[in-house]
């Protein structure tokens, strides 16, 4: 893959960053560090040339920070795009230039730091590096004669330049490298990603909430709907029934009417406890975690130190979290008995699932794990599992729970 | 079999037009069907109904609302026979309403049963003379579970229980499982003596049984 920064770029073996335009964009953007040192390269020659008293030169310097300081949005313009010789790909847009703007004294601190300190450290890195080279290339330039420090035999010279003319193509690597982290460190000052990264997960919230009240208008609408009528007409049925003799020959067909309707019924109330269970908005979590545990035809232990209700959608997520890793414990784990614990600590809520069964659960294999963990992750949680294989299985849940 | 004043509490009106029907047919009479828990909290205490038949989930929160306001009419009327008609098999629901009032009768049902319409009514009449009803599904789920201290009864102790939870008579008990009377009253005290229940008023203990297997 063809590198995007400089930085990856370094990371290239020694032949093609050599024969890349990676070290020459690195030197040509080190080099266009020099241009915001302009300002305090004048301010040093001013001072040189006037020799101001104490009081001037006070004033001279608090000038010139007040001009660097004017000049920062300026200055971070040109690094932002500078930076696109070393790294390229895209920014995210510039923040307005507003006072209250946070982003404006970030590029106003980023504009000092790098017309005052970092021109000069970028400077020394590349003369550092190009030195010994570009020594040893001039050493048949180098007096020779009696006195002189190595001996001029125009043989041993040779040698010197030529080892010089091997290592040059080196320097490639530090200059790259150097460009490559004053590029990371840039980018982490005038665009910093968290921003976007927020409203990644916000918009991820947001659908899990959309999905969320879905599921409860998909269970009214079921509970208010099908579920009432269907018990009206077994009422109705009932009422037929009664009206009819065994011996009638509709009887039997009444009978199996009513049967099939309380077996609609069922799988109806089934259904809708899977979509959203009305005991997790009545009761809280608890109360719909002990729920789920007393279905759970493998007896399962409840540590539960939770008081008061949690934000609904931490309470949702951690619903159908234990509901799933109960499923999958009664299914897949061959487990004698459970455990389930549920605490709240540090504006955390976790939640961990335990069993003595065979372990070697794998989010790869299904998809429920990997749906827990994504579902976690939109409220911005995280799941951890262990389950060696062999046993026990333990799934550990985390939720940011502010309350 | 004695009639019945019952006030009905129900949002859905064909469920509402069809339980009132029902228990006229059966002779009982409907001193009032409401369609939300402020107007049942208002009519219970005006018309002292023998029995109050409640949805769970009611207007205008559409949650527990009935349930709470059952409760709440437990609180103020002790005496007074409740009867939960719901769509859930919650334990919660069943073992809050329970815990709430001994003295009268208390009845959990699931929707489905009130079309086995001769069932339903005996489940209500049993109610209204003050004993314990809970859903067979409820039960059921209950008994599914293998946890202490209930693992220590037999399966058939186990059987006996549920049928206890129904609100069912030794006499009861022991036609439906074909075995003399005093078989059952010895099954009995076999659960009431692993559910740790020392001797004492014989109804009350039966209701702690019952209890014990709805709180696990």
């Amino acid at each position: 893959m063809t590198p995007r920064t400089a930085l990856s770029a370094a990371a290239t073996p020694p032949w093609r960053l050599a024969r890349s335009a990676w070290p020459w964009r690195s030197l040509g953007y080190l080099a266009a560090g020099l241009v915001p040192a302009a300002l305090p390269m004048a301010l040093l020659f001013g001072i040189e040339l006037l020799r101001p008293g104490r009081t001037a030169l006070i004033g001279l310097l608090v000038a010139a920070l007040l001009v660097v300081v004017a000049a920062g949005p300026l200055i971070a313009g040109f690094d932002r795009r500078r930076l696109r010789l070393v790294d390229t790909r895209p920014l995210p847009a510039r923040p307005p230039l507003r006072l209250r703007e946070p982003g404006t004294w970030r590029e106003i601190g980023y504009a000092v730091l790098s017309a005052c300190v970092a021109w000069w450290l970028d400077l020394a890195v590349v003369l550092l590096s190009l030195l010994p080279p570009l020594m040893l290339i001039s050493a048949p330039l180098q007096p020779s004669g009696p006195g002189a420090e190595l001996p001029a035999s125009p043989w041993f010279t040779g040698m010197l330049c030529a080892a010089g003319l091997v290592l040059l193509p080196l320097t490639a690597y530090p200059i790259t490298a150097w460009a490559g982290a004053r590029a990371a460190i840039a980018r982490a000052v005038l665009a910093p990603t968290d921003t976007d990264l927020v409203e990644v997960m916000r918009s991820r919230e947001r659908l899990a909430a959309g999905f969320d009240s879905e599921r409860r208008r998909i269970e009214r609408d079921l509970h208010d709907g099908a579920q009432q009528r269907l018990v009206a007409l077994s009422v109705t049925l009932g009422l037929a029934r009664l009206q009819v003799a065994d011996v009638h020959p509709v009887a039997p067909l009444l009978d199996d009417a009513r049967q099939q309707t309380a077996a609609a019924l069922a799988e109806l109330r089934e259904l809708i406890r899977g979509v959203h269970p009305q005991v997790l908005s009545d009761r809280g979590l608890a109360a719909a975690i002990r729920d789920i545990a007393g279905r759970s035809p493998v007896p399962v232990e409840l540590d539960l130190r939770l008081d008061g209700r949690l934000p609904a959608p931490v309470e949702v997520t951690a619903y159908f979290a234990v509901n799933e890793a109960l499923a999958n414990l009664a299914r897949h784990s061959s487990a004698a008995a459970g455990r389930v614990a549920a605490w709240t600590q540090d504006r955390r809520l976790v939640l961990e699932v335990q069993d003595d069964g065979a372990g070697g659960a794998d989010p790869a294999r299904g998809t429920g794990l990997t749906g827990l963990a994504d579902r976690a992750a939109a409220v911005g949680g995280r799941l951890l599992l262990a389950s060696p294989p062999g046993g026990p299985t333990l799934l550990r849940v985390e939720l940011p729970c502010e309350r | 079999m004695r009639a019945l004043r019952v006030v009905l509490a129900e949002d859905s009106v064909l469920l509402r037009e069809g339980l009132t029907s029902l228990l006229r047919h059966f002779g009982h009479e409907v001193a009032a069907a409401v369609g939300d828990a402020a107007a049942l909290r208002e009519q219970v205490p005006l018309l002292r109904p023998d029995i109050v038949v409640t949805d769970v989930r009611m207007p205008p929160g559409f949650s527990d609302e009935g349930l709470r306001a059952a409760l709440a009419l437990r609180a103020e009327l002790p005496d007074l026979p409740i009867l939960v008609l719901s769509q859930y098999v919650e334990q919660t629901y069943a073992a809050e309403l329970i815990d709430a009032g001994r003295s009268a009768g208390t009845g959990y049902l699931l929707k489905d049963r009130v079309g086995e319409v001769s069932e339903f009514v005996d489940g209500l009449v049993r109610v209204a003379d003050g004993h314990t009803v809970i859903d067979p599904e409820v039960v059921r789920q209950l008994l599914d579970r293998r946890r202490d201290p209930l693992h220590r009864l037999t399966p058939r102790e186990r059987e006996v229980l549920g049928l206890v939870a129904e609100g069912r008579s030794n006499a009861a008990i022991a036609r439906r499982l074909v075995v003399t009377e005093a078989a059952v009253a010895k099954h009995i005290a076999g659960i009431l003596a692993k559910l740790d229940l020392p001797p004492a008023a014989d109804d009350h203990r039966r209701v702690l049984a019952v209890l014990a297997y709805l709180r696990g």
